[in-house]
């Protein structure tokens, strides 16, 4: 192994960090798409003005997508027994995740072949539950994690989960839920006001205050619930460079525990500050119909709120409720050093051509979409 | 000990799951390219017919890649829900090409679907031109990336077991990369894409050329589908996968079942184009090629195709080496520091996969007796005469293709592509052809490694989640709602814009430089020269 430039601690850790990126990065892009998915059928009320949205987001929306396929991929290359447990554990939130995303691409492109009213509409519904539910469900899976998951580990590594769909419902996991959907939600808004115009745009703004305002208080409560919360902490020796065996720590279960990081590392605190900071001023920006600091607030929002349950859980990945030694940490449920290091020489290569790339895709799609606009390109959904 | 039901219920969603998705893959991979080169002629030339007929063939892609999108996501969280210690065994290996897939490929392709649709009135002819190319592209390099994944899983080369992570681990990622199994099916799986997407455009040409309707369009189609269909099917044969199974033994005992082979042939093995089998399973009557056999399978005339028989006696002797390794291996887990035990699992830890053979029959592997030795040995026989059939019947589709294409190719040639209507309606009515012959590949290639997930590494059943009999049934039957009634949707759809046809639209052109944007492309001659 020694071979690799860069020790196994370093790499547990970078990915630990490119995996929250991944996943901020997902609910920042796809979020634009979802959260106009979730608001389409309030934002907008005719025809044309949903056709507007959805075009809005239309030329953009696969490539935000390939965020969440590539975060999925990524668990299951840098933490497959994370990937092996919470998929499997969590296996009809995801059947019910899946049903909703698989509604979108066919939505988008289907609904606008056919004029018919209840065709559009009935598609409408469709990329409603394809932006909300998974939203949602989103939150709800990071509620649960923060209450531990009910699973434990054999001595050959196979996973046993011992929950059951409804137990997932539990009122805590219930407000994370909503927290992210309040946030999807406010990011949709703010994609809206940016790109349209008039009533549209007016309308938007209105709902970006409310749900950027609920995304606030529902963070807040958040927070504060999970001081009453049992916190998991690692009460032995962590060993940073060794072989993955999650069996090999012990665990205390102390309450508050999840907020010790933040004793522990100050400036974790930057997290919170900045989901409150950049959702209030996305409050503000709809307030004052600022266009471009609204999705940038919101963005920076969302960052902040999904960076906060990722520090709190630090090191943990997915604790475990029943048997809190089994719980997964970046430490003990990482790939191999040799893995983790080809899938960062391959990240270092190809994230910046994504990002650029990216860049350059929505500057061609760039400017305010309207009915008028939507007429030219017989593409157009 | 493993329920049996749950693991089956696995299977038959991960294949149809699996199968669907592949449905729209291959048009995905044939056409993106298609439309790339009728868009090439249409830059080239200037003529506006060839836009037209890209933008045609385009909304047809666009319907089939929505689907593509909607079933694919599924497949990326699969192995994790269903096949959850597969995801633990494995991930270190097969999850790092599913990532770069991810990276490489799928934000290339869809990043760049936007702008095919969208960027017609917003890029220069060039600009968009490239867009359509790096769909293409990335459509292609998906493949490569997911069938490096699927090539370790039938020849796992470049890793070896660790046993104080219970894993299998990266040893050598450049072999995993240049394996030759997955080399061989990366090009016989494209270019399998390539003749659906010829056979798709060629069909629904001479469907119109039929009727006498967008003769201009269906024409100019046809003969850019017949010559790319003709180099796409006979690349497909020439280049068929096969020449890579005779790496691992496995994989030869997947080639002894499609040829229905019990026993060892002498080199050069006869090949039996038909056969049925009597009540032992064994051929009764059948009819044989002399010597062909052992030049498909083994590319020459001296090498012995190997036969079941004598494969499950060497798979036999394999599993008593993997109870050996699997002991060692409880050994290390109870003591890390146990050395003879170490020493003994470097012995036989390429067994280790046998070993796991007799997981279905005691938990307790080092006690099977010899009866359960002889089941699982007679386990790595995968069921042979669906094999058979199936491979015949994609070989025969195969060779059909090359006749096919050629046939259209000389009466593109010689212009006399609409004389004979009958042959139109019956080209017209092959459309399905070629996913008849793709889906059989899937089930050849993934049905003939069973009882393996991993070739010799891990058995399927081992592999899936601990899930309960109502989650697969509940998840099951909401997939074949949702995908039969979208699948209706998807072919009413389409029928729909083929009765309608390529229609005429008049592009608002870039002009000003809000809406003229290929100044974002680098100016090079070539852009300044074409982009006009």
């Amino acid at each position: 192994m020694s071979t690799i430039p860069l020790d196994y601690e370093a790499l547990r850790l970078i990915w630990w960090l490119l995996l929250g990126i991944l996943l901020i990065g997902f609910a920042i892009m796809g979020g634009r798409d979802m959260g106009v998915g979730a608001l389409l059928p309030f934002a907008a009320r005719t025809d044309d003005e949903r056709r507007v949205l959805l075009n809005v987001v239309g030329p953009t929306w696969e490539g935000n997508q390939v965020w969440l396929v590539l975060g999925g991929g990524a668990i299951f290359a840098a933490f497959p027994p994370l990937y092996a447990v919470s998929f499997s554990g969590f296996y009809l939130a995801m059947i019910v995740i899946l049903l909703a995303l698989i509604l979108r691409p066919v939505g988008f492109k289907f609904r606008g072949k056919i004029t018919d009213k209840r065709w559009r509409d009935a598609w409408d519904w469709a990329l409603f539950v394809g932006g909300a539910v998974p939203a949602l469900i989103f939150g709800v899976a990071v509620g649960n994690v923060l209450l531990g998951a009910p699973f434990h580990l054999d001595g050959s590594m196979r996973a046993f989960y011992t929950g059951n769909f409804f137990q997932l419902l539990m009122p805590f996991a219930l407000l994370c839920g909503l927290v992210s959907l309040a946030m999807i939600a406010t990011q949709g808004a703010a994609v809206i006001a940016g790109r349209t115009e008039g009533v549209l745009a007016e309308r938007a703004r209105r709902i970006g205050m409310g749900t950027g305002l609920a995304t606030i208080a529902l963070f807040a409560i958040g927070g504060i619930w999970v001081g009453f919360l049992d916190g998991h902490v690692i009460s032995s020796v962590t060993a940073p460079n060794a072989p993955i065996n999650p069996l090999a720590k012990t665990v205390d279960l102390v309450r508050g525990g999840w907020l010790s990081n933040y004793t522990t590392y100050p400036w974790m605190l930057t997290a919170p500050a900045l989901g409150f900071g950049g959702m209030a001023l996305a409050v503000l920006s709809f307030w004052t119909r600022w266009r471009v600091p609204a999705l940038l607030a919101t963005s920076i929002g969302i960052t902040g709120i999904i960076g906060s349950a990722g520090l709190s859980l630090y090191p943990f990945l997915l604790p475990s409720s029943t048997v809190p030694q089994a719980g997964l940490t970046l430490w003990d449920s990482s790939s191999s050093q040799m893995t983790l290091f080809i899938m960062l020489v391959a990240t270092v290569i190809f994230l910046p051509l994504i990002l650029a790339y990216t860049a350059w895709v929505f500057r061609v799609m760039r400017g305010t979409v309207s009915p008028q606009s939507i007429t030219k390109n017989p593409n157009a959904y | 000990m493993i329920d049996m039901t749950v693991v089956e219920l696995s299977r038959w969603q991960f294949a149809a799951t699996a199968m669907y998705h592949f449905i729209f893959v291959p048009l995905t991979l044939g056409l993106s390219f298609l439309m790339a080169i009728m868009e090439s002629v249409y830059v080239m030339t200037g003529r506006e017919i060839w836009r037209k007929a890209t933008l045609f063939w385009g909304t047809l892609f666009g319907v089939n890649f929505a689907m593509g999108v909607a079933t694919g996501i599924v497949m990326e969280f699969q192995f994790g829900m269903n096949w959850s210690y597969y995801s633990h065994y494995v991930g270190d290996v097969f999850g790092a090409p599913l990532a770069i897939e991810g990276l490489m490929a799928f934000f290339l392709e869809a990043s760049f679907i936007g702008l095919f649709f969208f960027g017609w009135d917003r890029l220069s002819k060039v600009g968009h031109l490239v867009v359509t190319w790096l769909v293409a592209l990335g459509t292609n390099l998906s493949a490569l990336w997911i069938l490096i994944a699927n090539g370790w899983m039938q020849n796992p080369v470049g890793s070896k077991f660790n046993p104080d992570t219970m894993r299998m681990e990266v040893t050598d990622f450049v072999a995993v990369l240049f394996n030759s199994v997955a080399q061989a099916k990366f090009v016989h799986t494209v270019s399998a894409g390539y003749v659906c997407g010829a056979v798709f455009i060629f069909a629904i040409s001479a469907f119109y050329l039929a009727r006498g309707k967008h003769v201009e369009i269906a024409k100019r189609s046809m003969v850019v589908a017949a010559s790319f269909g003709l180099a796409a099917s006979l690349s497909v044969v020439v280049l068929g996968d096969e020449s890579g199974y005779v790496a691992t033994e496995h994989q030869k005992m997947k080639i002894a079942a499609i040829e229905a082979s019990f026993h060892t042939e002498p080199a050069p093995a006869p090949w039996t184009v038909l056969a049925f089998p009597g009540s032992d399973g064994e051929p009764i009557w059948q009819i044989q090629l002399p010597w062909l056999g052992g030049l498909i399978t083994t590319r020459s005339l001296e090498e012995e195709l190997e036969g079941i028989h004598p494969l499950v006696d060497r798979a036999e002797e394999r599993i008593r080496s993997g109870m050996i390794a699997y002991e060692a291996l409880q050994a290390i887990r109870a003591d890390a520091a146990d050395q003879s035990a170490r020493a003994t699992f470097d012995q036989h830890w390429a067994d280790l996969g046998y070993g796991l053979l007799l997981k279905r029959y005691r938990e307790d592997v080092g006690n099977a007796t010899d009866t359960e030795i002889a089941m699982a040995a007679e386990d790595t026989v995968p069921d042979v005469w669906p094999l058979f059939w199936t491979f015949r019947i994609m070989m025969g589709l195969g060779f059909f293709f090359i006749a096919f294409f050629a046939f259209w190719f000389w009466k593109a040639s010689t212009g006399k592509l609409e004389t004979n209507k009958n042959l139109l309606w019956l080209s017209f009515f092959l459309l399905p052809t070629p996913w008849i012959a793709i889906e059989a590949g899937w089930f050849i290639a993934e049905f003939g490694r069973q009882p393996w997930v991993v070739e010799g590494v891990l058995p399927t059943f081992y592999a899936a989640s601990g899930l309960n009999f109502w989650d697969l049934v509940i998840s099951l039957t909401f997939f074949t709602l949702l995908y039969t009634v979208l699948f209706v949707i998807m072919i009413w759809l389409m029928v729909r814009i083929v009765k309608a046809g390529p229609k005429d639209h008049v592009f608002h052109e870039p002009q000003d430089e809000d809406d003229f944007v290929v100044a974002a492309l680098p100016v090079t001659p070539m852009t300044k020269e074409l982009g006009a």
